[in-house]
């Protein structure tokens, strides 16, 4: 059954986010001889070519007045542009932050089904099967959009990209949004990640935990983290003793994240935190106690202290990276 | 200050979750307010505070609902309603109902949660403010209300988003918002003479079935290695490095 699919492409910091990647290809996963097509808003004419080179078919740019930041009036009218002009069957976003704020509004617009935080799909007879965590995690469900447009959003760091194609080419175009009252007024953006890593797309992440023992405890964390060029998260314990800020926290309430690796320092294991990080490919727990819940998740454990133990750590990473 | 918030009872987040003959057992779950609706509640009850009004709590369920809206009463909330869930409602369906039931009501802000801990979707409250069409501001760190507009801190990716938004508005809260109060004595014997109106979905005149369906439900096996690694502090850090980049290359 050929689908057309709309994938919404995303820039950070000067550069497509790797979630955009995966997210053309669930499109080519589920198109079955249709379109896939990403839109990118506001900003990026110049990344047309990368999205192509990752299996793109078509590529459009949308512009207007106020699009070059997001606001979720502009945008969600932006992208209600391009589905009337495109009409698709399936539009994919990032489970991120523009994501999950978008398409809520936009699925509701268009009286569409909608499927969140996707970690994995197939194609099933005629319907697209999306796997998705709920309970954070504790549990999984597959879900089915039974009619109409079928919208969702991919979580990062769960799907595979394709690789680079760069002789591909395919058909970029121009496209100008209608002018909207953006009821949103952006007044200022307080960058706390900055230099930093975040948290829900990392690659690697790094967690304390009341181990930690307090805001300077992180410090030694933090310094593994740049090594690995990790995000660092936290515990709710650590959170709420206010060692960190509640931004940081993985759990239940809090961060769902699911890296490649897992490092988990002075954690316990509290069922509300597993819940957040249970799915991460490979979990290490460096805990003082033996008998932590922690390790029952973990590959890899130490039974130590995290202050002698991640310093050293530290080092031979460094040796290891040549950094 | 005419205040709604949207609310959902969920499952306690230390609690166990197990799936069964293909569903997630929920008899003798211990059932709280979502905890990111309870930062809601409490928002709204601050800004009643400081600004007269009153503040309504409306979610959509069965019967055991009425226990999580109590307690929001108890709380200080003034009115509640519970509206009846559908069999096989979705975000969908759930979004239309509370618009239908606010529709022609007076509020000057929406407040609910970020997103709710059991289907994590983070959706309802969104297609809520759409389905009304309200501006939104979701994941707020710190709200402040003066005149018709809400200033709002909102959490964007860890990096702190502020934005200005006119009345009325939905907003959304993020943890860190505030501290909910425990309900007082007072406040839960007040809460149990207060009458929560129940509303049939059939008389809002809704006709929005579920766009989406649940195919299956299962708990995800992962195989740990269960490795612990002996010897000094600096042998274990050696040997970490080296499974992680050997053994799990993840490095």
């Amino acid at each position: 059954m050929a689908r057309n699919v709309l994938v919404l492409a995303e820039i950070r910091n000067g550069a497509l986010r790797p979630v955009s990647f995966e997210c053309i290809a669930a499109g080519r996963t589920v198109a079955e001889g249709g379109t896939v097509t990403a839109a990118l808003i506001g900003e990026g004419a110049g990344f047309a070519d990368d999205l192509i080179h990752r299996g793109a078919d078509k590529v459009v740019t949308v512009t207007g007045d106020g699009l070059e930041s997001y606001t979720p009036d502009g945008w969600v009218g932006a992208l209600q542009s391009v589905c009337l002009e495109l009409k698709p069957d399936v539009v994919f976003l990032g489970h991120t932050g523009i994501g999950r704020d978008l398409a809520p509004r936009f699925a509701m617009r268009n009286t569409a089904g909608m499927v969140s935080d996707v970690t994995d799909l197939k194609l099933e007879g005629d319907q697209i099967l999306f796997t998705r965590p709920v309970y954070a995690g504790k549990a999984f469900v597959t879900q089915i959009v039974k009619q109409g447009l079928i919208v969702a959003t991919i979580r990062p760091n769960n799907l595979a990209a394709l690789p680079v194609d760069s002789v591909r080419s395919g058909n970029v175009s121009e496209m100008a949004a209608p002018a909207l009252d953006l009821r949103t007024v952006i007044k200022e953006i307080v960058r706390n990640t900055a230099g930093g890593v975040d948290l829900t797309s990392a690659k690697i992440v790094v967690s304390g935990g009341r181990g930690v023992k307090s805001a300077e405890g992180f410090k030694p964390l933090r310094e593994l983290a740049v090594v690995l060029g990790a995000a660092v998260g936290a515990s709710r314990a650590a959170a709420d003793a206010g060692y960190c800020d509640y931004a940081m926290q993985v759990g239940q309430t809090g961060k769902t994240v699911t890296p490649d690796l897992y490092i988990a320092c002075g954690i316990s294991g509290a069922i509300q935190h597993l819940a957040g990080m249970s799915a991460s490919k490979v979990i290490v727990a460096i805990n003082k106690d033996p008998e932590a819940p922690i390790f029952k998740v973990a590959d890899y454990g130490i039974v130590g202290d995290l202050f002698e133990v991640v310093p050293l750590l530290t080092q031979e990473f460094k040796t290891l990276l040549g950094r | 200050m005419e205040i709604l918030v949207l609310l959902k009872q969920t499952f306690d987040t230390e609690a166990k979750v197990t799936v069964k003959d293909g569903r997630i057992l929920d008899d003798d779950a211990t059932l709280v307010i979502n905890p990111y609706d309870e930062y809601a509640v409490e928002e709204g009850l601050k800004l009643r505070e400081a600004g007269g009004g009153t503040v309504t709590v409306v979610s959509v369920g069965g019967d055991r609902v009425e226990e999580a809206l109590r307690r929001a009463l108890a709380m200080g909330a003034d009115e509640a309603a519970l509206i009846e869930a559908p069999a096989g409602a979705d975000e969908f369906t759930t979004a239309s109902l509370l618009a239908a039931w606010a529709r022609g009501k007076q509020f000057d802000i929406v407040l609910a949660g970020n997103v709710s801990v059991d289907t994590g979707a983070g959706q309802t409250a969104l297609r809520f403010a759409e389905a009304m069409n309200l501006p939104h501001a979701a994941a707020a760190l710190k709200l402040e209300v003066a005149g018709n507009k809400a200033t709002v801190h909102r959490d964007a990716e860890g990096d702190t988003e502020v934005v200005e938004v006119p009345l009325p508005a939905l907003i959304t809260a993020q943890q860190g918002l505030n501290e909910p109060r425990y309900p007082s004595v007072p406040g839960i014997m007040k809460a149990k003479r207060k009458s929560i109106a129940r509303v049939g979905a059939a008389e809002l005149g809704v006709d929005a079935p579920a766009r989406t369906e649940v195919t299956s439900v299962f708990q995800a096996q992962q195989n740990r290695r269960n490795t612990i690694i002996k010897g000094s502090p600096a042998e274990q850090a050696k040997q970490l490095t080296e499974l992680l980049r050997g053994e799990a290359k993840v490095i």
